[in-house]
């Protein structure tokens, strides 16, 4: 997070201080999740520029003296904190300690608009209010007060609250609220405080310090408040159209990511009919499949087959496949490479997504949904720790799919994809990672169907358990384990299982040995003379869709970034290496599987997602508009 | 709805209800018991929801029969299960079901189910008693009775979510007094309800607090275990505080709030305790916001006039809480205007709470306002706040008046208010007429007011004693009750301090000489010291004191010279001292002593008192008895000399309290003269 504070980086090299800034990001962070700072700063001081010349600022900017003559109403003087309060807060809180009252104790503490006049107190002009210690009374914009409450002095902690959702503002003081003081606040305000005879001195708590008064119990219950009005928002007549709907959207979610079984049980304990030939979905998901396995030669010559015209319609994708087909040569996962290798290219293959990627519901990229093309980063299947596993496991996987009897060159696969876990841990963007963390999701409700009980959009969860696979992997609790793998890859859950021993033949070879050392098309000189030839062939394609097209930066980019990966000895582990990361995989796989769908009339995006990604948009735009209920009505709230 | 139809079809269809319910009662005397199973599983669907036909079941005397078939060893468990299920619904019938259900002994067939193994039929047996229990008809001292049944109950605590929820409710329900506390509280109910407010079930967590917040009322002994009582590790007080979290449910924000409030009454925890002032303070205010249901900022004010009642912090923070006096203001406004007719239910809702609201609100600020003269200066600028005492003192409701006069009570501590508010409003008329009727808690309340309406400096005192408050004070003197009886001669000492003489007089003849030494040995020890103070007002001013010791002297030294020979408190001895100092001020009523060599012995006795108190008033008697400037001065003088009394003051003006030296030293000066 952006450290806003001017003042603060002379201070770095305090261990104290940074402490205190660690603090103060922490509890901002907590009190206000729904903010986006980059968009709207918080205050976390006072502001050594908004403030009126007898204003004196000292300790980091958070304390405030007076330093004028103090005769009279004249001699006032106020100071503005750093960033007006963002609207995301919904509910916003600061206290100011009265360090000292001075001679008169004439202090105002209250808000105040950008341009009020600073040689005031607060409360006395336009969109400035106050509530001040001599007699205890609040200002809204006037110069006379109104009786409010207790007068304060030396040793009292003042609060000041403003709640966006109902724009009014209530004061505290030692802990104890003391009731609404303003309503119909305007929005943008700043907390201000103002002082009027000498020796006044106040300390601010923008949140570096826990508050005296409860705020966290405040906020909840108007969290409480905002989701039973979600809950309870009336669809009247529709009651009924709501239970289709939903089911419809988790029927064509599992159809969209190919969770074929899933889907065909949803369909029939639901009662409802799936769009798409079951033989079509199996089909994407195969396709799906080699592309996350890096399989790419192969995924594009069964795109082929099964979808003649897809991606002679679609040179742009054809070309995206092409490039990706290239970094997974130099992976040495690529089939075309892969067949002159000595050995297996297991360690390429652990790639421990599912079939088909679905999105990530963290809050670690809230921007996620809001476009479809860069959306479905998140991979949704579980690669089984070992291979003894594995195996037995491998009988009753086959009953499990036993209706997609496949000819035995074809690819088979389990359907046991299960929870889509929202508890995403971020991605951390850390480098150098040496062991990559699979957890393989704890299927919390392997016998409920959240969502076909639920009645409405509030309450759907995106859980799809495999209640009816029979796989014994559904009793697999969280683990966790590392595969030694991919370098520079992040942590993340997956869920759901992925067999990819079954397509890729795995051999004995242990996953350490395997990823012990890597090489350009797994060190086999025949592959990479093969690789070279390949890259050939994707340059002529390029210009050829040059002189086809006109010329494509994008594509320009993609060829090079490819290409580049052959100037490093070690292109894991170079500038471009990120490159290699299977996840790197999901993206294009997903690109390809909206192709496949657009072209049989399906929506390319899956409208439980749309929906998702219709809501988050709509909450962003809600703090923008200054809605500040967006603050509890988060989608995270609801992805359980 | 049968009312809508004609006479006769309607008749035809009532004895067609009755009909098919007779054919459900004649079922259960099936001699097949699969038969009369079956019976008992269509009468169970044929009641749920229909009050007719479950009145109609008991007039047609199913309940025995269900009884008995419930009782039987040879019934089955399901056939039991079946018909305590019925039971159970006829009881969520009318209160007159419950009535006939209890008669036909319900109750001990129900307990003795409990005794069964089988969990189902305990669980129906337990739904039912809890149907029961919680009715406002059933005698609650029916689940005391059979001093097994409550061991036996927390024993069935362990048995089931259902069975937590039911014992805990109808334990919720029926322990009303100290000593149904006690009851539980010996049978462990504490130990093993705690658990259950971390159930997974809200029903169970719910029953469970309110069990603890009827288990802690005004109960010392349960309030000190329940501080050291954990829950998962978790002190119990904690549990409370979690549970009083804004997003909680609003019962279990209040009922947690009821716990720690008498926890914190009872002693257990400390009023500064943060558990108290930043947690169950501000709950119990928010409480009474206008967004509570009515029935909740009853109770929300209530409480919170109990939490605050003994602590002048507390009040203070109360008292600009949310703007609490405000809200309490809003109290006042039911049945609102908005409630027309146009709103029958809305009117009908607010006219039922209307009176519990007022007297709520009286009792919160009651309260508020017992100790902080800014917080009654508050109140009585809240707006209408005086006319809205006037209005309640004569309110229908007796709980209202009792409580607007508990408010008026708090407020007439406040000199200022009885300076002002108090007379413009004329107060003392609606509480003289309150105290012509009413029960002995409203005059108890109503008369101390009065007391501070007597006070010399108030302006009502006047008005007061022309509307013949003397008569009225009399009769309450003759009060069984102590308090009233306190509270009569405490305003009537009130009255005759520095009163007239036409009023003395017409106290003293009202009270009646015979009653008044009678209070003199009054067993409440107040009394006694108020009506001594009585004594010493009316004996005041030489004129005064003159008169009455010549009309009354020689009772009047018989009953000082009782009280100086009695076993008395100091402070007894000390105001009786301070009546014959003030009888030694009189011209005529100086012989009195004089001529009573007995009481002359005493004062002596109290000059060498080990308590200067005591000395101090015995020499002031004795100054006034040998003060110069007045008739005889010189006999007197030389008659004490004679018994010593010199030699005393000569020793008491080397004494080392500075007082005593003083007045030692004034009476020496009266000799030397």
């Amino acid at each position: 997070m952006a450290f806003a504070l001017g003042a603060g980086s002379p201070l770095l090299g305090d261990p104290a201080l940074n402490y205190q800034e660690h603090e103060l990001n922490e509890r901002l962070k907590r009190l206000y999740p729904a903010v986006n700072e980059e968009e709207t700063p918080l205050p976390r001081s006072w502001s050594p520029k908004d403030k009126y010349s007898y204003i004196g600022l000292s300790q980091n900017n958070l304390r405030v003296h007076y330093k004028g003559h103090g005769k009279n109403h004249k001699d006032a003087a106020s100071v503005r904190a750093t960033h007006p309060i963002p609207a995301a807060c919904g509910i916003y809180y600061f206290e100011v300690k009265i360090v000292s009252k001075g001679r008169d104790g004439y202090m105002g503490i209250g808000l105040s608009a950008q341009g009020v006049n600073m040689n005031r107190l607060p409360g006395w002009d336009k969109h400035s209010y106050g509530y001040h210690g001599d007699d205890g009374h609040s200002f809204c914009s006037s110069g006379t007060g109104q009786p409010y409450g207790p007068t304060f002095t030396t040793g009292d902690v003042i609060g000041c609250c403003v709640n966006l959702i109902n724009n009014t503002c209530f004061y505290t003081k030692n802990g104890h609220s003391l009731g609404v003081a303003f309503t119909d606040l305007p929005p943008n305000l700043y907390p201000t405080v103002g002082l009027q005879t000498p020796g006044e001195i106040v300390d601010a708590n923008f949140g570096q310090q826990p508050f005296v008064f409860d705020i966290e119990d405040y906020m909840s219950e108007w969290r409480a408040k905002i989701h039973s009005m979600i809950a309870r928002f009336p669809i009247g007549e529709r009651l009924g159209e709501w239970q289709a709907v939903l089911q419809n959207m988790v029927s064509s979610y599992l159809v969209h990511h190919g969770y074929c079984a899933t889907a065909t049980a949803f369909a029939r304990a639901t009662e409802t009919i799936i769009q798409e030939d079951p033989n079509s979905i199996k089909n994407r998901q195969r396709i799906q499949k080699l592309v996350l396995a890096g399989r790419v030669g192969e995924a594009i010559d069964a795109t082929q087959q099964l979808y003649p015209g897809l991606l002679e319609h679609n040179p742009n994708l054809l070309f995206m496949l092409k490039c990706r087909q290239f970094v997974e040569m130099v992976n040495g996962t690529d089939s075309e490479v892969r067949c002159f290798s000595v050995r297996s290219p297991k360690s390429q293959d652990s790639y421990p997504g599912s079939p088909s990627p679905s999105p990530r519901h963290g809050a670690n990229n809230p921007h996620l949904h809001s476009t479809g093309a860069d959306s479905p980063t998140c991979s949704n299947g579980v690669t089984p720790p070992n291979k003894t596993k594995t195996h037995s496991k491998y009988p009753s996987i086959s009953s499990a799919s036993s209706s997609s009897s496949s000819s035995p060159s074809s690819v088979n696969y389990s359907e046991s994809n299960s929870t889509d876990s929202t508890k995403s841990q971020p991605h951390s963007g850390t480098s150098n990672q040496e062991t990559r963390c699979v957890t393989i999701c704890r299927l919390t409700r392997p016998s409920t169907w959240c969502v076909s009980t639920a009645c409405h959009f509030t309450t759907v969860k995106l859980s799809v358990p495999c209640v009816f696979c029979s796989d014994s992997e559904m009793e697999i609790e969280a683990e966790h384990y590392s595969n030694g793998v991919a370098e520079n890859s992040s942590s993340r859950i997956m869920n759901g299982t992925y067999k990819h021993q079954e397509i890729l033949q795995v051999d004995d070879n242990s996953l350490v040995e395997s990823c012990a050392s890597k090489q350009f098309c797994g060190g086999n000189q025949a592959a990479t003379e093969r690789m070279i030839q390949f890259g050939r062939e994707l340059q002529a394609l390029n210009e050829q869709l040059c002189r086809q097209y006109g010329k494509n930066t994008m594509h320009k980019k993609m060829l090079q970034d490819a290409f580049s990966l052959l100037a490093y000895s070690d292109p894991w582990d170079c500038p471009m290496g990120q490159q290699l990361d299977p996840m790197q995989r999901e993206s294009i796989c997903s690109a390809l599987n909206s192709a496949i769908l657009e072209s049989q009339n399906l929506p390319k995006q899956p409208p439980l997602m749309l929906a998702l990604g219709q809501a988050t948009e709509c909450v962003q735009l809600m703090a923008r508009v200054r809605s500040g209920s967006c603050s509890f009505a988060r989608v995270d709230n609801f992805l359980h | 709805m049968a009312c809508l139809l004609e006479g006769p079809l309607r008749i035809s269809v009532l004895s067609e209800v009755t009909a098919t319910s007779r054919h459900y009662v004649d079922r259960l005397f099936d001699p097949d018991p699969q038969k009369v199973l079956q019976g008992v599983i269509d009468m169970k669907n044929a009641v749920i929801g229909n009050n007719k036909q479950k009145a109609n079941l008991i007039v047609l005397g199913a309940v025995p029969r269900l009884l008995y078939l419930l009782q039987q060893s040879s019934s089955s468990d399901m056939l039991r299960t079946e018909c305590a299920v019925v039971l159970g619904s006829l009881a969520m019938g009318t209160e007159n079901n419950i009535k006939s259900l209890v008669d036909c002994h319900i109750i001990p067939a129900l307990l003795q189910g409990l005794l069964s193994p089988n969990v189902s039929f305990i669980e129906a047996c337990l739904r039912c008693l809890r149907t029961v229990f919680i009715s406002p008809v059933t005698p609650v001292q029916l689940l005391y009775s059979d001093l097994t049944v409550i061991p036996h109950f927390i024993c069935l605590l362990s048995q089931s979510l259902h069975t937590q929820e039911y014992i805990t409710q109808i334990f919720s329900h029926c322990c009303k007094t100290p000593d149904h506390q006690t009851v539980l509280f010996n049978h462990g109910a504490i130990q093993n309800i705690a658990p259950l407010l971390n159930s997974s079930s809200p029903k169970v967590r719910m029953q469970a607090l309110k069990c603890f917040s009827v288990l802690a009322y005004e109960n010392t002994q349960v309030s000190m275990t329940l501080v050291n009582v954990l829950v998962d590790g978790e002190p119990l007080t904690q549990v409370f505080v979690r549970m009083m979290q804004r997003d909680k449910p609003i019962e279990m924000q209040l009922t947690a709030a009821k716990c720690l409030t008498y926890m914190c009454r009872a002693g257990a925890i400390r009023t500064d305790d943060s558990s108290i002032v930043l947690k169950t303070l501000p709950c119990l205010v928010r409480m009474c916001s206008k967004d509570r249901l009515l029935e909740e900022r009853v109770e929300g004010a209530e409480t919170l006039a109990f939490l605050v009642e003994p602590d002048v912090d507390l009040q203070r923070i109360a008292s600009v809480t949310d703007h609490l006096l405000a809200m309490l203001a809003d109290y006042f406004k039911y049945p609102s205007s908005v409630s027309t007719i146009a709103d029958i239910k809305r009117l009908d809702h607010d006219l039922k709470h209307a009176h519990e609201l007022r007297q709520a609100a009286f009792r919160l600020y009651a309260s508020l306002g017992s100790n902080d003269e800014d917080i009654r200066k508050k109140i009585t600028e809240t707006e209408n706040m005086m006319d809205r005492i006037v209005s309640g003192l004569s309110e229908s409701s007796i709980k209202v008046r009792l409580a607007a006069v508990r408010c008026l009570h708090s407020l007439s501590r406040s000199v200022q208010q009885l300076r002002t508010s108090f007379h413009d409003h004329a107060v003392w008329k609606p509480l003289m007429k309150l105290l012509q009727n009413a029960p002995d808690e409203v005059l108890i309340m109503a008369s101390s007011t009065l007391c501070n309406l007597l006070l010399e400096f108030s302006p009502s005192k006047e008005p007061i004693l022309e509307s013949g408050v003397i008569e009225l004070l009399c009769s309450l003197t003759q009060s069984d009750s102590p308090a009233l009886r306190v509270n009569g001669i405490w305003a009537l000492m009130n009255m005759a301090f520095q009163a007239d003489q036409k009023v003395k007089m017409e106290i003293v003849r009202s009270l009646g000489t015979d009653h008044l030494f009678r209070l003199l040995s009054d067993p409440d020890p107040n009394v006694l010291m108020k009506t001594l103070g009585l004594l010493r007002n009316l004996l005041s001013t030489r004129p005064h004191i003159d008169q009455l010791m010549g009309s009354h002297g020689k009772q009047i030294m018989q009953a000082v010279t009782l009280i100086l020979e009695g076993e008395h408190s100091i402070e007894v001895k000390d105001q009786t001292l301070c009546i014959l100092a003030n009888i030694a001020d009189g011209n005529t009523a100086k012989e009195l002593i004089m001529t009573n060599d007995d009481m002359l012995q005493k004062i002596k006795y109290y000059m060498g008192h080990s308590h200067v108190k005591l000395q101090l008033a015995a020499t002031f008697c004795i100054s006034n008895l040998i003060w110069n400037e007045e008739d005889g001065s010189q006999e007197r003088q030389d008659k004490l000399r004679e018994m010593g009394f010199v030699d005393i003051l000569h020793k008491l003006s080397q004494a080392t309290d500075p007082n005593l030296c003083d007045r030692a030293k004034t009476a020496m000066q009266q000799y030397l003269a």
